[in-house]
C-alpha cells in the first residue's frame, strides 16, 4: 500500500471580497500521479500556491508524512521536497541552464563560504543525462526552446530532491512528440516514488497519465478517485457542474462564393507554397504541431510579417497588403493567439478595448461619438456575454475567458467577413469553450468567413466544415468535415504524406 | 561560453581601436604615465558603477549616487577639518559608513515603501544634495583646510600604484567574488531577471532590493573621501552629474537596463573607455566647446555596435539550436 505523503485538509483562502478556497481536501500518495481537475477560477492554482508556501491557508491544515507543517514561504515548502513546475515560466532567462536549476539554493564549498561550481556544474550534468537532456549547462535559458525549458525545470525540482513534483499545465506550449517525452519522465518519477501534481485542462492527458484525480469547481472541493473507475464524461459533469449538451454546437451551412484565396505563398524558412480557398460562411481549420508555420501564414496575409512570394486574392480581386490596417480595411480581422499579450490592453477599460480598432470610424472631427460607441459596447458586450459589473471595468480585472471574449467582442465591432482565430479557446474553461464556439457557429451562419487555428484535434474536427493540416510549412493535407479522423489527421500532422 | 562572443571581448577591441585611433592623432598620449593618469582618474568611476550596476541588476536605478558621494566627502572634510586628530582610517571607515546609511535610506524604501527606485532616488537625489549644502552653509573645505595625511592619502604609491587605483582594484575584486561566489549575488541576478520566479525559487526580494542600494551606497560613502582628497577640496557641487557617468558605464559595458544581466568585468571596460575619451579628447586638440557633444555621441555609437554584436550572436546560437 503506497502511503499519503501529503494531506491538505479542509484548507480555506480568503482574499478581500473572494472566497478562493473553500475547505478543500487534498491528498496524494507517494508513486501516485495525482490529476488536480478544474475549470479556470475553480482553486487549481491557489490550491498549488498554498501548498508551494505562496500563500497561507485562511484556515485548515497541512500534513506532510503525517506531521502537521506550515509553509511560511516558498522556501520551507521547497526544504520539504515540494516543487512546482509553473504555468507561467518561471525562470531566469539571461541566466544559463545550470543558474536556473540552482538558483535559491547554489551549493557552497562549506557552510559559510563560497559557491561551489564545479560541483553544481557536476550535478547539472548528471541532472540532464536522467532527463536524456542533451544541452550545454552554461546555455542561457532564453535561448531553450519550451519543452527543453520545462525539462529545466524539472530538473531544478529534481536538484532539490523534491518528493512532490507540482506541474501546472506543463504540456500547453508542447508538441506531442515533447508530450510524449514528458510522460517518459514523468513515469521513470513515479517509479522512483515521488508523488506527482498533474495540472491540465486536457482530458485525454489526464486520462493517459494519471491515475487518480480530485475535481475543484468555484473553489470547492467536488469529488475525488480513481482515474480507472470513471470516464470523461463523469469528470467534465463533475468540472463543469452540469452536463454539457454539447462541446462542439456545430451548425451545418451551406458554403458561399470564395471570399479569400491564397495562391504560393511562401516566406523561406517559415512556409513554404500555401494555397487554399476560404468560403463565406465557412470554418476553415489549420491544424499542425508547434511549428508548422499556421500563425506565421495568418500573419503574413494580415499584413503583420512582410509578404514574401504569392498573391492573395479578397474576392476575386489581388491585393497587395502591407499593415493590419490595409488588412481591416478589406473586411479582415486577425483574433491573436496570445490574447494578453497581442490582444487586449489589460489596463484599458472594457468599452475602449471594444471599440479600439474602430475608433476612427466613430470619431466626429476630433471628439469621439460616445453614445454612438456605448450603443456598439452594449451589443457586442451582451453578444459575447461578457461577465463584468459594468462596461468601464478594467480588462485586467476579467478573468481570462473573459478577456477572450473581450477580444472577440472587440473584432466582431469591425464587422469582419473574413475572421481569423488563433487558438480561441487556449487555456479558458470549458464553460467558455463551449460558448465560443457557439459564437463561431452563429457567425458562420450570418455569413462570415471563419479560419480556425487550433491545436485542440477534437476542437478541429468539431468546428470545421475543412481542415488544412500543416507539417514544418507545408500543406500536408485538406480534409473535408465527413472525411476527417484524428488518424488521418494526425497523420499529416507528422508529415506521413498518404 | 567562447571568449569571442562575449560582449567584454567587443568592448575590449573597441577600448584597443579607440586608443590606436587617438595615438594616431597625438602620439605622445600612448605612454605609461599617462594610462597611469587615466587608471586614477577612472578610478571612482569604476567603483561608483560598480555600485550602480548592482541596483540596475535588479531592474532598479539609483540617481541619487553622485549626491550620496558629495555628502559623505563633505561630512569627513567637514571632520577632518575640524578634528585633524582624527585618523585618516577612521574616516575612511566613517565616509563608508555614512554613505551606507544614505544608501539604506534608499533600499528601505524602494524595498519596504515600495517606492519606484527612480522616483526614491529622483528624490533623494535632491536630498542629500541639499544636506550637502545644509552642512557646509554653502562653503568650500579646501586643500590647506585638510590636514596632510587626509589630503594625500589616495596619493599614497605602493609599488608604482596609486592607493586609490589599489583601492578600486580591492573594490572590483571583492565585489567580483560577491557577486560570482556568493548566493546573495546570485539571487541579485534572480530578482532582476525574473522577479516571479526569484519569488517562486524562495528569494527574499526586499533583502536584495534593500541590499543592493545599501551597497551601492556603502561604495558611494568610500568614493566620496577619495573624491574630496584627491581633488584637495570638497564642495556643495561636488561631483554633480557624475550619476549619468556611472548609469552609461554600466550600459556601455553591457548591464542591461532592464535587470538581470551583466558582468563586473563590462562595467570596468565601459568606464575605462568613458574614462580615456575624457582623457583624451583635449589631447587631440578637440575644442572644450565640443567635448561633451562628442563625449555623448561616441557613448551612442558604442552602445550601437555593442548591441549589434550581441544581437549577431544571439542569431548564431538560435542558428545552432535549429541544426
Amino acid at each position: 500500500m503506497k502511503e499519503e505523503i501529503l494531506v491538505l485538509k479542509k484548507i480555506s483562502k480568503y482574499f478581500p471580497g473572494i472566497r478562493a478556497l473553500d475547505e478543500v481536501d487534498f491528498k496524494i500518495r507517494t508513486g501516485e500521479v495525482h490529476a488536480l481537475v478544474g475549470e479556470n477560477g475553480a482553486g487549481k492554482s491557489t490550491l498549488v500556491k498554498i501548498m508551494t508556501g505562496i500563500y497561507q491557508p485562511s484556515s485548515g491544515d497541512i500534513y506532510l508524512n503525517g506531521a502537521k507543517v506550515v509553509f511560511p514561504s516558498p522556501i520551507h515548502s521547497q526544504k520539504a521536497g515540494i516543487s512546482a513546475i509553473h504555468q507561467e515560466a518561471t525562470m531566469f532567462p539571461e541566466l544559463s541552464v545550470l543558474e536556473n536549476i540552482f538558483m535559491g539554493h547554489h551549493i557552497k564549498k562549506s557552510e559559510r563560504g563560497l559557491l561551489d561550481w564545479v560541483e553544481m556544474r557536476k550535478r547539472t550534468k548528471e541532472l540532464l543525462d536522467r532527463l536524456e537532456m542533451d544541452i550545454e549547462v552554461d546555455i542561457p535559458v532564453k535561448n531553450l526552446s519550451v519543452a527543453q525549458r520545462h525539462m529545466v525545470e524539472i530538473a531544478k525540482a529534481l536538484s532539490r530532491d523534491a518528493r512532490i513534483v507540482i506541474m501546472d499545465e506543463p504540456t500547453s506550449a508542447l508538441t506531442l512528440k515533447e508530450v510524449e517525452y514528458l510522460y517518459r519522465i514523468i513515469r521513470k518519477l513515479r517509479a522512483q516514488g515521488r508523488a506527482i501534481i498533474f495540472i491540465s485542462h486536457k482530458f485525454e492527458e489526464v486520462f493517459e497519465i494519471a491515475e487518480h484525480f480530485t475535481v475543484l469547481r468555484d473553489g470547492k472541493f467536488i469529488g475525488e478517485g480513481e482515474i480507472k473507475d470513471t470516464s470523461p464524461d463523469k469528470i467534465i459533469k463533475m468540472v463543469v457542474g452540469r452536463t454539457l449538451d454539447k462541446m462542439f454546437p456545430k451548425v451545418e451551412t451551406k458554403p458561399g462564393p470564395v471570399v479569400l484565396k491564397v495562391e504560393g505563398l511562401s516566406k523561406p524558412g517559415v512556409f513554404k507554397d500555401v494555397s487554399f480557398e476560404l468560403h463565406q460562411g465557412e470554418i476553415l481549420g489549420f491544424f499542425g504541431l508547434i511549428g508548422a508555420g499556421r500563425s506565421e501564414i495568418m500573419q503574413t496575409i494580415f499584413g503583420i510579417d512582410p509578404k514574401g512570394e504569392g498573391e492573395i486574392f479578397i474576392k476575386g480581386e489581388q491585393v497587395n497588403i502591407r499593415n493590419p490596417k490595409e488588412a481591416m480595411d478589406k473586411g479582415m480581422a486577425y483574433i491573436p493567439e496570445d490574447r494578453q499579450l497581442q490582444g487586449a490592453i489589460l489596463e484599458m477599460t472594457i468599452k475602449d478595448n471594444i471599440t479600439l480598432p474602430i475608433v476612427d470610424k466613430l470619431s466626429r472631427v476630433i471628439f469621439l461619438n460616445q453614445p454612438k460607441e456605448w450603443e456598439i459596447t452594449e451589443k457586442y458586450g451582451k453578444d459575447m456575454d461578457i461577465k463584468a459589473a459594468t462596461w468601464q471595468q478594467l480588462v485586467l480585472a476579467l478573468s481570462g475567458g473573459n478577456q477572450q471574449k473581450v477580444v472577440l467582442a472587440k473584432w466582431l465591432a469591425t464587422i469582419p467577413e473574413i475572421l481569423i482565430m488563433d487558438e480561441p479557446t487556449k487555456g479558458i474553461d470549458v464553460g467558455t469553450k463551449v460558448a465560443v464556439h457557439s459564437i463561431m457557429s452563429k457567425l458562420a451562419k450570418e455569413g462570415i468567413a471563419i479560419i480556425l487555428i487550433s491545436s485542440e484535434l477534437p476542437e478541429i474536427i468539431g468546428m470545421s466544415d475543412r481542415i488544412i493540416v500543416m507539417h514544418e510549412g507545408i500543406i500536408t493535407n485538406c480534409l473535408d468535415r465527413k472525411e476527417a479522423s484524428s488518424e488521418k489527421i494526425i497523420k499529416a500532422a507528422t508529415g506521413i504524406l498518404e | 561560453m567562447n571568449l569571442i562572443k562575449r560582449r567584454e571581448f567587443t568592448l575590449l577591441i573597441l577600448i584597443i581601436i579607440q586608443i590606436l585611433l587617438i595615438t594616431l592623432r597625438a602620439p605622445r598620449f600612448f605612454n605609461i604615465s599617462n594610462f597611469r593618469d587615466i587608471l586614477d582618474d577612472t578610478a571612482i568611476l569604476f567603483m561608483v558603477a560598480i555600485g550602480q550596476m548592482l541596483v540596475i541588476l535588479t531592474s532598479g536605478i539609483d540617481l541619487s549616487v553622485a549626491s550620496s558621494l558629495a555628502f559623505s566627502g563633505m561630512s569627513v572634510a567637514l571632520l577632518n577639518q575640524y578634528h585633524p586628530e582624527i585618523s585618516v582610517f577612521i574616516i575612511l571607515f566613517l565616509s563608508i559608513i555614512i554613505g551606507f546609511i544614505l544608501g539604506s535610506f534608499n533600499g528601505l524604501l524602494v524595498a519596504y515603501g515600495n517606492i519606484p527606485p527612480i522616483i526614491t532616488t529622483l528624490g533623494t537625489m535632491s536630498i542629500y544634495r541639499g544636506l550637502v549644502f545644509v552642512l557646509s552653509k554653502g562653503t568650500w573645505v579646501s586643500a590647506h583646510e585638510m590636514t596632510d595625511s587626509f589630503r594625500l592619502f589616495p596619493r599614497i604609491h605602493v609599488f608604482g600604484i596609486s592607493s586609490l587605483l589599489i583601492i578600486s582594484l580591492v573594490v572590483i575584486i571583492l565585489f567580483s567574488i560577491f557577486l560570482y561566489y556568493t548566493r546573495t549575488g546570485r539571487e541579485i541576478y534572480g530578482v532582476g531577471g525574473n522577479i516571479t520566479a526569484a519569488q517562486y525559487v524562495g528569494i527574499n526580494l526586499r533583502k536584495i532590493r534593500y541590499l543592493v542600494f545599501a551597497l551601492g551606497g556603502g561604495i558611494c560613502g568610500l568614493s566620496g573621501f577619495l573624491w574630496v582628497a584627491r581633488y584637495a577640496s570638497a564642495q556643495s557641487d561636488t561631483a554633480i552629474g557624475f550619476e549619468l557617468q556611472t548609469i552609461a558605464a554600466c550600459v556601455i559595458g553591457g548591464t542591461s537596463i532592464a535587470g538581470g544581466s551583466g558582468s563586473i568585468m563590462g562595467v570596468v571596460l565601459g568606464a575605462l573607455f568613458l574614462g580615456i575619451i575624457k582623457n583624451a579628447l583635449p589631447v587631440i586638440n578637440v575644442s572644450p566647446f565640443w567635448q561633451m557633444f562628442i563625449q555623448g555621441f561616441i557613448i551612442i555609437v558604442a552602445i550601437i555596435i555593442n548591441t549589434v554584436m550581441s544581437q549577431r550572436n544571439q542569431q548564431l546560437i538560435l542558428k545552432k539550436r535549429e541544426l
